[in-house]
């Protein structure tokens, strides 16, 4: 059977690998080309700028609200989420107690790990147009319909939720939250079943109680899921693209208002097709690359513990 | 196997005032918060899941309502039944729309999954020099957020005169899809028995045979989980479609994806005076991948979560 085994090989790879390094892997290696010039996007003609483009971010005001912003977003989404996550995991695989004894979750586990988990598939396109909705500056949006209803605003001033600089930021952050913690939900469950329920049993005989089990056994053995949440997390904390830009005001791709929406990846698209600035955007493709890299290890080291072995 | 344990505490509601035989160092506080805990959890686990079905519930609404009850309280409840508004929404676009979606996808995921099975198979089943480093080029791909990648892959494009076009766009999905193709189907074929394989080849089977007819077969479950996971994450995707299939010219056939053009119809007013054919639109963009998503939920789950487990 070894004979004709390389023409096989070569002949089933190279579609893909030509495919794939035309169309994907060929664009990322530009970008950092083209970080080095003044290209503008439409024409033809650059120049080698050397590090110029790099430079000049550190002293645009704007780009470093925009990553003081995603710094934000890179603190609070993750915690958030992933604390959610965890006790929405918790509960449902074993939080209930009570009936047949044993482990288990509560009732309704499986129906609501199904809507939980909803938000995820649906297109970040859809969630643009539907939170759109919600937040609608007046009664005719849904969560000023409810606290309306719950007469905890007044009729007369109701909130801008995306037009209210000290707010926008955290309406896009809750956006993030609501459809990422089904998926980290999901994430967790898996590996909480992995988890022999011997231990959970050994547990209980002990006489732990649920917040002991959970800090004492399932937090030590979830560790290296909740790391991988973190890096996930801290990617989609560095992107907000979509959202931002078509939630927020602002000339193209939102941004708004006056910055105060702002994160890197809108700020590239606008300097990219609007100003027309490509070789500055491709420097901030850059930048943002290496923070994720960096800002992924760091998470990775600092949360580093010793295995422990099921 | 697990013993089930005899709990003392019968059912949550009376849990509270039942004390649990406890060790010394378990703290009593929490065998009597337990009834408050369980109100408290299962209470946060029913409002979470009814902050995920509202917004889409009342989209689904608003769809029936017109436009002055969309315009006032966002309580108030639909007045006319009728699935007209939904052949208006159809009509107005969102039906040129979902076609466009639906024949790019029909070549894009067969194509991914032909490709991505074929790049796996090699690569996890064949010994030959430079296997790593291929598997690798194609697992670093997932690594990058895809706008680094926009600006020359627009150029790319816009070079191979593929702009607004359906094989352009099906490409740039094949290509973008194989990282986590390749990643979950090079770990299921390792996973293949190898028996089966080898039975082929004795009796003669050449290569390409054994995996289209004896390995593909056996491998139906994992192509099952990451075609299901394909067709979601492209029937979503948004960024790709709004950077490459716009307009090149007011002669141009308007290709829109769904996605794309249900956010350029949100943004630009096109619907201005019709806003329950936008909510009707996205009712007819989020049904597709609700069924698809029920239907194999589990697959769905086991998809998105398996390029994170260990």
């Amino acid at each position: 059977m070894r004979h004709r085994k390389y023409p096989f090989i070569v002949g089933f790879l190279i579609v893909p690998v030509a495919l794939y390094a035309l169309l994907v892997i060929w664009p990322y290696l530009q970008t950092f080309g083209y970080s080095l010039t003044d290209w503008s996007g439409e024409s033809t003609v650059m120049h080698f700028v050397g590090l110029r483009n790099y430079t000049a971010l550190f002293s645009d005001a704007v780009f470093r609200q925009a990553l003081l912003h995603n710094v934000l977003l890179l603190v609070f989404l993750p915690v958030i989420t992933i604390l959610l996550a965890l006790f929405f995991a918790f509960m449902l695989n074993v939080g209930g107690r009570a009936g047949t004894g044993g482990v288990q979750g509560v009732r309704g586990a499986a129906v609501y790990k199904v809507v939980f988990f909803f938000p995820q598939v649906l297109s970040i396109a859809i969630l643009a147009v539907l939170f759109e909705a919600v937040y609608r500056s007046d009664g005719g949006g849904l969560l000023n319909g409810v606290l309306l209803k719950l007469g905890l605003e007044d009729p007369q001033h109701p909130i801008e939720w995306l037009n209210d600089p000290g707010l926008v930021l955290w309406s896009i952050l809750a956006i993030l939250v609501w459809s990422g913690v089904g998926f980290y939900l999901v994430l967790f469950s898996a590996a909480m079943q992995s988890i022999p329920r011997e231990i959970y049993e050994a547990a209980l005989l002990d006489g732990a109680g649920r917040v002991q089990t959970f800090f004492r056994v399932t937090l030590p053995l979830l560790w290296d899921s909740v790391q991988t949440a973190w890096v996930y997390l801290a990617i989609a904390a560095m992107d907000a693209f979509a959202l931002v830009s078509t939630l927020t005001p602002g000339v193209a791709y939102g941004g708004g208002p006056d910055y105060h929406g702002e994160v890197m990846a809108t700020y590239l698209m606008r300097n990219f097709l609007y100003f027309g600035k490509s070789g500055y955007a491709c420097a901030m493709g850059v930048v943002i690359l290496f923070l994720t890299l960096i800002l992924s290890a760091i998470a990775l080291r600092v949360t580093r513990r010793e295995r422990i072995e099921f | 196997m697990s013993t089930p344990i005899k709990d003392p505490t019968p059912a949550p509601a009376d849990l509270g005032p039942a004390p649990r035989p406890r060790k010394a160092d378990a703290p009593a506080r929490f065998a009597d918060s337990g009834g408050v805990l369980n109100v408290f959890s299962h209470g946060f686990l029913a409002l979470w899941a009814v902050m995920i079905v509202l917004p889409l519930a009342w989209i689904v609404l608003s769809s029936f309502k017109t436009d002055a009850q969309i315009g006032g309280s966002a309580w108030t409840w639909p007045s006319h039944w009728s699935f007209e508004v939904f052949v208006r929404a159809w009509n107005k676009g969102i039906g040129g729309f979902f076609l466009n979606t639906v024949i790019v996808l029909a070549f894009s995921v067969a194509l991914t999954m032909l490709f991505g099975a074929m790049a796996a198979y090699v690569l996890a089943r064949y010994e030959f020099p430079g296997n790593r480093v291929i598997y690798y080029f194609f697992v670093a791909g997932a690594m990058f957020p895809v706008y680094l990648a926009l600006v020359p892959l627009f150029f790319m494009v816009r070079n191979l005169g593929m702009l607004n076009t359906y094989q352009g766009l099906i490409l740039v999905y094949v290509a973008y899809s194989l990282p986590f193709t390749v990643f979950f189907l090079h770990s299921f074929f390792r996973t293949l028995p190898t028996a089966v394989h080898e039975a082929a080849m004795i009796d003669g089977c050449s290569h390409t045979r054994a995996f289209f007819q004896v390995m593909l077969p056996i491998a139906k479950p994992g192509l099952l989980s990451v075609g299901i996971f394909n067709v979601l994450g492209q029937w979503n995707q948004y960024i790709l479609p709004l950077t490459l299939m716009q307009k090149q010219s007011g002669a141009d056939r308007d290709h829109s994806m769904l996605t794309q053009g249900l956010v350029n119809l949100a943004l630009q007013q096109g619907y201005a005076g019709d806003m329950p054919a936008l909510f009707a639109g996205m009712t007819i963009a989020m049904l597709p991948v609700l069924v698809v998503y029920l239907s194999f939920q589990r697959q769905v789950q086991a998809g998105l979560t398996a390029g994170t487990l260990k």
